[in-house]
C-alpha cells in the first residue's frame, strides 16, 4: 500500500485552487495500490480550510496551527515531521511559488528524489512513474523514482476534487522550532495596477518574443488603434521593459478572458496559457506551427507577424 | 561580502527536430547561457557595483564543451569561474536534483560565501529545485522566485520580494548566508562589452573534479532516471487561414466583424 501526503495551499485567508486538484491526483495514485491520502494543511484558520478541503477521497487531514501565512521554514518542518509519523510513500506539492520553496528542502532534508513540474503520476507501490515536459513544453518525458519519493504538481493539470468527504481531522502536534525560522515575511502588495486593467478589455492585441526589438513595439501599438482593442502581451516583454507590468497576462501577471484574443509571436507557455485560455476566442499568428499555442488556438495563421500585423492594421484603415 | 552564482549552460531545440532514444537529437540542440542565471549574475554584479560585494565567483557544472558559455558570466563582470567535471560525471543523468546539491553545496563550502544566486529554473529541464535544495544541504536561509533584492543588508538581513502568482509579491526578510533563487525581470541583463570579453579571457577558471571537492562518486548516483521522450500530441483543432498576409489578414478581419468587436 502506498500512503500519500498532500500539501495544501493558502494564502490571505483563501485556499488556492491547486489545494483541490491534488487531492484528486494524491487520491488517484492512492488508489492504484490501495493507500490512503492524507492532507496537512499548515497555518491560517486551519479548521476552516480542513472543512473546505474534506471532499471525497480524503482519508485524513492533519492540521498544524501555526502563524498565519506561509513559511518555508514552518511548513519545511512541519512536512518532515509529518513525514515521520505517517510514513507515507509519496509527499505531494503544488509546483507553485511557494511549493517550490519548500518541496525541494524536504526532499533533501528526508534524503528522498524530487521531480517537479509533473503532468501526470502512476505508481506499481515501488516505482513513482512521472510524466513532465522539458523545453518549454517541446517534448513530455516519462521518470521513473524507485522507493518513496517527492513530487510537485503543475496547477490545472488535475480536476478539482468535489464532493462531502468523511476525514478524520486532527491537531497535528508539529514542534516547530522558532529559532531554525530564518525568514519573515513582513507582507504583500499587488503590483501591476495602473492607468489600464487589460482584463476588461473585449479585444486584446497580444503581443510576444516574436517581436523581437522594442523598436517594432509600435506595430502592435497601430494595429491595437485601428481595431480599438487594448494590447497585452507575454512575460518576456514585460522583463526587458518594452511594456509596463500591467500589460502581462499569465501566472504571474493577469487571468484574462476576452471575447477574442490575438497571440501574435507567442509560443505559449504554460505560466502564459493560464493566463489567457478562458478566451472566448484565441488567434495565433505565428510562424511555428508546433507552438503550444496552437494547441488552444481556434484561429492561426502561420506567418510571419512582420507581414500579417501591417496587412491587418490596414484592412482596418490603419 | 562575497557571492556566489551557479550558472548552467541549457540546451535550446530548433523548432523543428527529431527524437532519438531518450534525447533530442545533436543536430537540432544548440546551446546557450541559461535565461535565469544571466539574470542572476546581473544582479551579483550589480552587487559588486555598488560596493555590496567584494568578490563574484560563478560555478558551473559541466564538460570543457560549456567554457565559452561560462566566459560570457566573466565577461559580464564576474571575478573568476569554478567549473566542475569529473569522468565519473559522464553518464550521470543530471536531471538528478541530489547529484547537483551533492557537487554545489561542496563548492559552496568551499568558497564559503554570504549569498549565493541561483537562477530559478534552467531553461532546457525547467527543474525549479536546485538551489533550495542546496540551501537545506548547507544550513543556509533560502529564498524561491525572487524578483527584487534590496542593495542594502541591514544586520546580516537581505530584504527581497518574491513573485507569487496573480501579480502578488511576497515581501521578505532572509538572514545571511543565503541561497535566492532569481526570476526573470529582476534586472536589466548587460551585453558583455568587448573589453570585458577580452578581459575574460584571462580570467581564473578554475577546473574541479569530484576528488578535489570530497564528493564521493555513490553520492551523485540519480534516484531518477529518463525512460521516454516524445512529442506531445497536438491538440489543435483550429481553423488554419492560409494565403497572402492580405488574405489571412482579410479572413481574421471578417471573423473580428462577425463577431461585432471591430469596427
Amino acid at each position: 500500500m502506498t500512503d500519500v501526503l498532500a500539501v495544501t495551499e493558502h494564502r490571505r485567508g483563501e485556499l488556492r485552487d491547486v489545494s483541490y486538484e491534488i487531492i484528486t491526483a494524491g487520491r488517484q495514485l492512492a488508489d492504484e495500490t490501495g493507500g490512503d491520502l492524507h492532507l496537512a494543511v499548515i497555518s491560517g484558520t486551519v479548521d476552516d480550510f480542513a472543512e473546505k478541503l474534506n471532499r471525497e477521497g480524503v482519508d485524513a487531514i492533519h492540521t498544524v496551527s501555526h502563524g498565519e501565512e506561509f513559511n518555508h521554514d514552518v511548513y519545511t518542518q512541519a512536512i518532515t515531521q509529518l513525514y515521520d509519523d505517517l510514513a507515507p510513500q509519496y509527499i505531494l506539492t503544488p509546483n507553485s511559488v511557494n511549493g517550490l520553496d519548500y518541496a525541494p528542502a524536504i526532499a533533501n532534508a528526508l534524503d528522498l528524489p524530487v521531480v517537479t513540474d509533473t503532468i501526470g503520476l502512476e505508481t506499481d507501490g515501488e516505482t513513482l512513474i512521472a510524466t513532465r515536459e522539458m523545453y518549454g513544453g517541446k517534448v513530455e518525458t516519462t521518470n521513473e523514482l524507485e522507493g518513496a519519493a517527492v513530487a510537485t504538481i503543475r496547477g490545472a493539470e488535475w480536476p478539482a476534487a468535489e464532493g462531502t468527504g468523511d476525514a478524520s481531522v486532527e491537531a497535528f502536534d508539529a514542534e516547530i522550532d522558532e529559532d531554525a525560522v530564518g525568514s519573515t515575511v513582513n507582507g504583500f502588495e499587488e503590483v501591476g495596477g495602473g492607468d489600464v486593467d487589460i482584463s476588461e478589455a473585449d479585444v486584446l492585441v497580444s503581443v510576444g518574443r516574436g517581436i523581437e526589438e522594442e523598436e517594432n513595439i509600435p506595430l502592435i501599438e497601430e494595429l491595437a488603434d485601428a481595431l480599438d482593442a487594448t494590447v497585452s502581451s507575454s512575460r518576456p516583454i514585460v522583463d526587458n521593459g518594452w511594456l509596463p507590468k500591467n500589460r502581462q497576462v499569465g501566472q504571474s501577471g493577469k487571468v484574462v478572458t476576452p471575447d477574442v484574443y490575438i497571440a501574435i509571436g507567442i509560443s505559449g507557455a504554460v505560466q502564459h496559457v493560464a493566463g489567457m485560455k478562458g478566451s472566448d476566442t484565441i488567434v495565433a499568428i505565428n510562424t511555428d506551427p508546433n507552438a503550444p499555442i496552437m494547441d488552444i488556438a481556434d484561429y492561426a495563421i502561420h506567418d510571419d507577424l512582420f507581414d500579417v500585423v501591417p496587412a491587418l492594421t490596414e484592412e482596418f484603415g490603419g | 561580502m562575497k557571492i556566489l552564482v551557479t550558472v548552467k549552460e541549457v540546451a535550446t531545440v530548433e523548432d523543428e527536430f527529431e527524437i532519438e532514444g531518450t534525447e533530442i537529437a545533436d543536430q537540432y540542440l544548440g546551446a546557450d547561457l541559461n535565461e535565469w542565471d544571466d539574470y542572476a549574475i546581473e544582479e551579483a554584479v550589480q552587487l559588486q557595483e555598488a560596493g555590496v560585494a567584494d568578490e563574484v565567483v560563478t560555478v558551473t557544472i559541466g564538460p570543457e564543451d560549456c567554457e565559452q558559455t561560462i566566459r560570457q558570466a566573466l565577461a559580464k563582470g564576474a571575478d573568476r569561474a569554478v567549473r566542475v567535471w569529473d569522468d565519473a560525471l559522464e553518464g550521470v543523468d543530471l536531471l538528478d536534483v541530489n547529484a547537483k546539491t551533492q557537487i554545489l553545496s561542496a563548492v559552496v563550502e568551499e568558497e564559503d560565501p554570504d549569498l549565493v544566486l541561483t537562477g530559478v529554473q534552467a531553461g532546457d529541464d525547467s527543474f525549479a529545485a536546485t538551489g533550495v535544495s542546496v540551501a537545506e544541504e548547507i544550513g543556509a536561509q533560502w529564498g524561491a522566485v525572487v524578483n527584487h533584492l534590496e542593495h542594502e543588508f541591514d544586520d546580516g538581513v537581505a530584504s527581497v520580494r518574491r513573485e507569487l502568482e496573480g501579480g502578488v509579491e511576497e515581501l521578505t526578510d532572509i538572514e545571511l548566508p543565503a541561497v535566492l533563487t532569481i526570476q526573470t525581470g529582476i534586472n536589466e541583463p548587460r551585453y558583455a562589452s568587448l573589453r570585458g570579453i577580452r578581459q575574460a579571457q584571462r580570467k581564473e577558471l578554475d577546473v574541479q573534479g569530484l576528488a578535489d571537492l570530497g564528493v564521493d562518486e555513490g553520492e551523485i548516483e540519480g534516484d531518477l532516471t529518463l525512460t521516454d521522450m516524445y512529442e506531445p500530441e497536438s491538440e489543435s483543432d483550429a481553423t488554419i487561414w492560409e494565403g497572402s498576409p492580405e488574405e489571412t489578414a482579410a479572413e481574421l478581419g471578417e471573423m473580428l466583424r462577425n463577431k461585432g468587436v471591430a469596427p
